[in-house]
């Protein structure tokens, strides 16, 4: 009974003698296919992940009323005048039907969209479906008020500049989550240069993490006592009740905060 | 293979995965089809619910226009910002999958379920030619209209409109609330609906009244036990069955059931032996005292009664101290929920002890309420063939003969209908009631509605009595409408609550206010000038002009300064005094018989409500019916309780299959053994055994009115059945 070792070593003497290139040079072709394959299978492969499926991935939407917002900061000076607070603290978002057909019972000037809103929304009392490039998950709990009206943050720092655009953006869809392409980011890697260029989790942990660190960087002891608060906090959980000084992200039941 | 490494490590350093791992994780949270409600502006708008008598103030929630959760109002003088399981699911009548959704007509005969949806041009042109053809004739008395309720615009206005048509008969719904009124008419000589001081109360003496169980207002009611048992005082629940009342009574005694006036008697007896009688008010003002006395001390000794109503003679007496010695005592009777009317001489007794310990307009006893307001419209003129119509008397012999006092006996007015008594109907509106459900006996009211030509019904749901009728004409739902509440529950003061829309109609409806207004108008003079108004809500408003402020305020309007008549002006009376033996009762206190012979029929059958059943107009939400328990309802079958020992002699167990039969009908049910009910007896949940609505209320056990025949009380003519005689065996 022979072994499989046997029958291996079997093999290329069996070979030997025959029509076949020399061992070196065929080991030599068989690496150059090796490499070859294993490039195309990468550039292909990277050409799908960053160029093909990112394009799959969203669907284009066009907004069914093309929105001036700079025309309407003009007039109305500042974005809260449709974008407010309500009385009992909640943000009002998208403004609904109600909002705009103080002006708009009619038409006013000679924007065919303005026109086209008027006509078939305003009229038949029918609220706009805008896309919401902005829109989060319905787990996702925000709080505008605790941010814009105790942080002092103002809407551009999330948002962007979109008080000055004169046309609305093509919306991207995710065909998989239904959500705005905003949320990820345009850069399909992740990588952002503005704080407003996207709105996953990582961004609030970004501000949350500097408003921490900024809270505790000019004590001179700062970095010693977080150490010890650490170590305290890993070897014995529960000293600490409201994990004091955690970030957003760390604290007891912090999850819950914003996916409730 | 080497493509594949190749692949995998140009994936691996492409976004792909790890953007696509990230999208399925909010994909899988956030399933597509897992509905999300919008978000929007939160507000809450007051008004008034009537999904009971009771009245209790209400305000929605709502995100933008749409009503999300009902609560109830603070500092409402009825509910306090309490609510109850129904008022709690009044929203799945709203959006509900019953709702009629606009005015439908029945194509292939009643009962086909073939609806065919019309305008409401149609519709109503439809009404008003035939309404028209019918006065042409010179018949305008066999129109006819049954409403649900009694008091309020509405009612007022039907009525208004037959008078000017030519029709009396308006029938509305009987309940405990008319016996009262009869009793405060008979005793006191007033017209006045009964209300009760429970501000003050300190001894709650309860003849069967489901005091937790839906009785009066339930919500005032649930508060009232609150404040007794924080230490004002009392509870005592006489009752044969250990409802949620008797177990969260102070004092539980079961007693036998119909002989609630013999017991009141006997504790009367108790307490004229023992002197410990309001001397004051029976001296001054006690009317007929001394044949009252002379009754209960020869016929309801403490024996004697304990031999009635199987409750002990040192109970009795006990009972009587400690009811006598209370400083703001109040007896009150009416079963259950207080939905039927009952027996008359079970009213005067308990209303004749009240008298005894001076709890008649005092503090923490029954008032006699007045009406709120009197409508400031003048008589509808009548043409001559009104007058005639008019003339011709009613249907259901109320108001007249020995009933002058009762308003309306919708029992004789079906069987009236199906006997062809009087003259025959052309056509009947049916207004916010379901009587092919809800009235004793509904194979009656299916006979009577069979010999009626043509049925209108604006009930908002597609309900037993809908599906009976040739045409819907539907009403908003109590939340998308304006209507009023008056004298609600057994509230102690002249009260109106406004019920205001707070989302808009969610179908093309109509408040049933505004289609009579139509209909008058389209029938021209000189019914459409008695109905002047552009629209029901002027109306209303006009009928509350001094009170509209303080209603669309604070959603209810009350007369603060109410007092109860003292004693000196209380009693209108012929002798001016309370009377203890009113007029009409020549039969004496003598329990009234039920249907059925007690040798075929062994066992006695008597309907329990709770809280988690609706049982008249309003069909059970869905999720009040999840809250029923399963030794009540266990998936389709409906469990009736009977005690172990009775089970026993019938060879019945926990569980058994069984056939419920009285001289009415029969029915298949399952056995639920209950030591907490009489032996003797079976007790039957009411509310179910609907066969219209939906999967979620219809085929659910039967309908415990399929098995009892109304009894008519000789007194009031109305009916005063309590319970029926009945057999059950195994199937």
């Amino acid at each position: 009974m022979s072994t499989v070792d046997e029958h291996e070593k079997d093999v290329p003497s069996e070979d030997s003698g025959g029509k076949s290139p020399s061992p070196p040079e065929q080991k030599g072709k068989a690496t150059a296919y090796v490499i070859f394959f294993f490039f195309v299978g990468l550039i292909a492969s990277l050409i799908v992940g960053w160029i093909i499926f990112p394009q799959l991935l969203y669907s284009q939407k066009k907004q069914p009323i093309d929105f001036n917002h700079a025309l309407h900061v003009d007039l109305t000076g500042d974005c809260s005048s449709c974008h407010y607070f309500r009385t009992d603290g909640t943000f009002s978002g998208v403004p609904t039907l109600w909002g705009c057909i103080d002006c708009h019972e009619e038409v006013q000037g000679d924007d065919p969209e303005e026109e086209k809103f008027v006509t078939e929304y305003v009229w038949e009392y029918k609220e706009v479906p805008w896309l919401v490039y902005s829109r989060q998950p319905d787990c996702v709990f925000f709080s505008h008020a605790a941010h814009v009206l105790n942080g002092g943050m103002d809407c551009v720092t999330c948002h962007g500049h979109i008080g000055e655009s004169e046309h609305t953006r093509i919306y991207e869809e995710n065909r998989i989550t239904g959500y705005s392409r905003d949320i990820w980011g345009r850069n399909i890697s992740g990588f952002k240069r503005n704080s407003w260029d996207r709105m996953k989790m990582d961004d609030c942990a970004d501000c949350h993490e500097e408003a921490r660190d900024s809270a505790t960087k000019d004590e001179p002891r700062a970095p010693l006592g977080r150490l010890i608060d650490n170590v305290i906090r890993v070897g014995f959980p529960g000293t600490y009740a409201d994990n004091k000084g955690g970030s957003v992200q760390t604290q007891r039941g912090a999850c819950f905060k914003c996916h409730q | 293979m080497s493509f594949i490494i190749g692949g995998a490590a140009g994936t691996a350093l492409s976004p792909l995965p790890w953007k696509l791992t990230d999208d399925l994780s909010i994909w899988t949270q956030m399933w597509p089809w897992t509905p999300v409600p919008p978000d929007g502006e939160i507000s809450y708008d007051g008004s008034t619910c009537t999904l009971c008598p009771g009245g209790c103030g209400i305000q929605v929630r709502k995100v933008d226009r749409r009503a999300v959760k009902i609560e109830g109002t603070p500092g409402h003088p009825i509910n306090d910002g309490g609510i109850c399981i129904l008022g709690l699911s009044g929203l799945q009548l709203l959006y509900g999958p019953t709702r009629v959704k606009g005015p439908m007509k029945q194509t292939g005969g009643r009962g086909s379920g073939r609806w065919v949806p019309v305008s409401w041009e149609e519709a109503l042109e439809e009404v008003a030619g035939r309404l028209a053809e019918i006065r042409d004739q010179g018949r305008p008395e066999s129109l006819a209209v049954f409403s649900g309720n009694r008091r309020g615009t509405i009612p007022a206005m039907l009525t208004r409109f037959l008078t000017a048509y030519g029709s009396p008969n308006i029938v509305t719904g009987a309940s405990l609330a008319d016996s009262y009124e009869l009793a405060l008419h008979r005793m006191q000589g007033v017209q006045a609906s009964a209300g009760l001081d429970l501000d003050q109360t300190d001894f709650l003496l309860s003849f069967g009244s489901g005091v937790l169980d839906g009785w009066g207002s339930p919500v005032r009611m649930f508060r009232t036990n609150s404040a007794l048992k924080d230490g004002r005082g009392r509870l005592v629940q006489l009752e044969p069955r250990l409802s949620n009342t008797a177990a969260k009574a102070d004092q539980w005694i079961s007693i036998n059931p119909g002989t609630e006036a013999a017991l009141a008697l006997g504790l009367a007896h108790v307490i004229v032996l023992e002197k410990r009688y309001r001397a004051q008010f029976v001296n001054e003002f006690g009317g007929g005292f001394d044949a009252f006395k002379q009754m209960v001390m020869s016929g309801y000794a403490p024996e004697t009664v304990a031999q009635i109503t199987g409750v002990d003679a040192k109970t009795i007496v006990t009972l009587a101290r400690d009811f006598s010695k209370a400083s703001m005592p109040a007896a009150v009777c009416g079963r259950g929920a207080g939905d039927t009317p009952g027996s008359m001489n079970e009213v005067f007794a308990v209303h004749a002890l009240n008298a005894l310990v001076g709890a008649v307009n005092s503090a923490g006893g029954v008032w006699a309420v007045p009406e709120p307001v009197e409508y400031p419209w003048p008589e509808p003129e009548m043409d001559e063939t009104a007058a005639r119509g008019m003339q011709a008397g009613r249907l259901d012999g109320a108001g007249q003969g020995r009933y002058t006092a009762t308003s309306s006996r919708p029992e004789q007015f079906f069987e009236a209908i199906r006997d062809g008594e009087g003259y025959p109907l052309e056509a009947l509106f049916v207004v916010e009631a379901n009587p092919c459900y809800s009235q004793r006996d509904p194979e009656t009211v299916n006979a009577a509605l069979a010999k009626i030509p043509y049925v209108v019904s604006f009930s908002s749901f597609l309900d037993e009595t809908a599906r009976n009728a040739d045409l819907i004409l539907p009403n908003h739902v109590y939340l998308e409408r304006y209507e009023d509440v008056v004298n609600p529950g057994v509230f102690n003061r002249p009260f109106v609550g406004l019920v205001q829309p707070v989302v808009d109609p969610q179908f093309n409806t109509r408040n049933v206010g505004d289609v009579i207004i139509e209909l008058a108008q389209g029938l021209g003079e000189p019914v459409g000038g008695a109905f002047p108004w552009d629209s029901y809500e002027d109306c209303l408003e006009q009928a509350y002009e001094e009170q509209w402020d303080a209603l669309t305020g604070d959603g209810f309007w009350m007369d603060e300064d109410f007092t109860p008549a003292g004693w000196p002006e209380a009693f209108e009376t012929a002798s001016g005094k309370f009377e203890f033996l009113p007029e009409g009762l020549e039969g004496g206190y003598a329990p009234l018989e039920i249907e059925g012979a007690s040798g075929e029929y062994p066992l006695v059958l008597v309907p329990y409500d709770s809280m988690r059943v609706s049982t008249g107009y309003i069909g059970n939400p869905p999720f009040m019916t999840k809250t029923v328990s399963d030794t009540v309802l266990k998936g389709d079958a409906l469990l009736v309780e009977v005690n172990p020992k009775t089970a026993a002699q019938l060879g019945l167990s926990e569980g058994s299959r069984a056939v419920l039969t009285t001289a009415k009908d029969s029915v298949d049910v399952r056995v639920h053994l209950y030591e907490g009910l009489m032996p003797g007896l079976v007790a039957m949940a009411k509310g179910f055994g609907h066969t219209a609505y939906d999967k979620y209320l219809a085929g659910k056990g039967s309908n415990v009115n399929r098995l009892i025949g109304p009894v008519q009380d000789p007194v009031s003519g109305l009916d005063a059945a309590w319970g029926v005689r009945a057999k059950l065996t195994r199937a």
